[in-house]
């Protein structure tokens, strides 16, 4: 067979890689969504969808909803715009599974009976980082198409609401992002992890959270605010605009928003493992014993990483799942610890705030890595 | 080389046919029971009144505005931030007066009341 074609089945099987245990991760958080609100409101949540005898924790329930939500009715209004109406999920749903395909899930490596190095990535772009932010920023066109397609006034006021407070915590975000780059000079996510590895001082790695606190500390809020979830949820505020930009929306459509603001979640924890939690590397473990050592030219894929043996590569990959997955259930704690902010505060934190503060940990980090 | 787009093209194909197929499946395997009242904009139950299609605060036009000017200043920042040890000073110096001048923007927007939410 041609190596193109080839090369099409290593992408294939990659993508399914990420996204399968994406989308498991998002239904699974829905459920995590309730039990651990339950645990803190003192109830017991989710606990009667069963499939005979077996409830399992109420595990059941993301698997009944599902099912619920396609065979429910698909109401569009009136007044709506079809066309748009129907194109916002959409908008909604693709870019946060798309944003997922430059985050490496794994070290490159050596599986026996293959000729080459395998990069556990789907695509590994010299500008990634650029690419999540330019994808990333995509979902605004979403809310506000769905505000604006269903022609109703808390649909378009919480569109309103939202793409204000994303356009405004997108520069925050990036300016963070910026700190990272001038600390580990790529904007390449394999070399951004890679670089990670390197040791600080004390047997500490040089991870993105130790180099860069206060770039920490900005692109985790900016990046909570861009998931429009508490205590950022003025865009859906319940209690003021009923649901905001998903307003008229129901059936799977509706789950359409509801899948990909989870699906966001696991993106942005991905992300914040990526950036500031040494990616893929296992704490403690010494990079150089796990990698081979020396660095090869991947063909397609990459320009010279270390590469690790399977057995290896495969640790690595459950370490960044579940610390993806432990940042998804502490990104859960944080929706629901805090109260929902006003909006004026929203944005006054955003521009008065941050962005200042961003700006200060753009030069004081170039200052410090040019000394 | 072009070639590491080949996975996102498959990515994006593969996204947008899985919204597509939750978007087909909700619209074909639920039931239809449309009346008059449920097609009516949903404003907790009161009869709408008026168009949606009016003004709204010119706040959130200023944001999108202020928005575009301080984008575009990241994507200035980021060829820097990559090669901001190759550069040193020389580099470091231009790209403050940068940030300065961007900061003094900053400091006028808010003076004049721009960011001011009531």
């Amino acid at each position: 067979m041609p190596s193109w074609w080839w090369l099409l089945i290593e992408v294939l099987v990659k993508v399914v890689l990420v996204l399968v245990p994406l989308l498991t991760v998002a239904a699974l958080l829905t459920w995590d969504e309730r039990k651990q609100s339950a645990l803190m409101q003192d109830r017991l949540g989710p606990n009667r969808a069963n499939i005979g005898p077996f409830t399992l924790w109420g595990l059941i329930h993301p698997i009944a909803d599902t099912l619920k939500l396609f065979f429910k009715e698909d109401i569009v209004p009136d007044r709506a715009d079809k066309l748009l109406h129907a194109l916002a999920p959409i908008l909604a749903l693709a870019p946060s599974l798309i944003v997922y395909c430059v985050i490496p899930f794994g070290p490159a490596v050596q599986i026996p009976g293959i000729g080459r190095p395998i990069a556990l990535q789907v695509a590994d772009l010299d500008a990634g980082l650029l690419f999540i932010f330019a994808i990333s920023s995509l979902a605004v066109f979403g809310v506000a198409l769905a505000g604006w397609a269903s022609n109703n006034k808390f649909s378009l006021l919480g569109a309103l609401r939202a793409s204000a407070q994303m356009f405004s915590y997108e520069i925050v975000l990036g300016l963070a992002a910026v700190g990272v780059i001038v600390v580990f000079g790529s904007v390449r996510m394999s070399e951004l992890v890679a670089r990670q590895a390197t040791p600080l001082w004390g047997g500490l790695p040089s991870w993105g959270i130790l180099v860069q606190p206060l770039g920490f500390v900005l692109f985790m809020v900016a990046a909570l605010a861009e998931l429009k979830r508490s205590p950022f949820d003025v865009p859906e505020g319940e209690s003021e605009i009923v649901a905001g930009f998903w307003t008229e929306y129901s059936g799977m459509r509706w789950g359409m928003f509801y899948v990909a603001e989870f699906v966001e979640v696991s993106v942005l924890s991905g992300l914040l493992v990526a950036l500031f939690f040494g990616g893929y590397h296992i704490p403690g473990v010494d990079p150089g014993w796990a990698l081979t050592g020396h660095t090869v030219a991947i063909p397609f894929t990459s320009h010279g990483l270390a590469i690790a043996g399977w057995g290896w590569g495969l640790l690595m990959m459950l370490a960044f799942g579940l610390k993806v997955i432990v940042g998804d259930v502490v990104l859960q704690q944080i929706r629901w610890t805090f109260p929902r902010f006003r909006y004026d505060q929203v944005m006054s934190l955003g521009w008065k705030m941050l962005l200042p503060l961003a700006l200060l940990n753009v030069l004081v980090t170039g200052a410090i890595v040019i000394r | 080389m072009l070639v590491p787009y080949a996975g996102v093209a498959l990515m994006i194909a593969v996204a947008i046919a899985l919204a597509a197929v939750f978007l087909l499946g909700s619209i074909y395997l639920g039931p239809r029971a449309p009346n008059p009242v449920k097609s009516e904009p949903w404003e907790c139950g009161t009869v709408s009144v008026g168009s949606v299609r009016r003004r709204f605060s010119v706040r959130f036009y200023l944001i999108a505005l202020l928005f575009v000017v301080f984008d575009v200043e990241i994507v200035f920042l980021f060829p820097w931030a990559v090669l901001a040890r190759e550069l040193g000073w020389a580099g470091f110096s231009a790209m403050a007066v940068f940030v300065a001048v961007l900061g003094l923007g900053l400091a006028y927007v808010w003076k004049r009341g721009a960011l001011e939410w009531e």
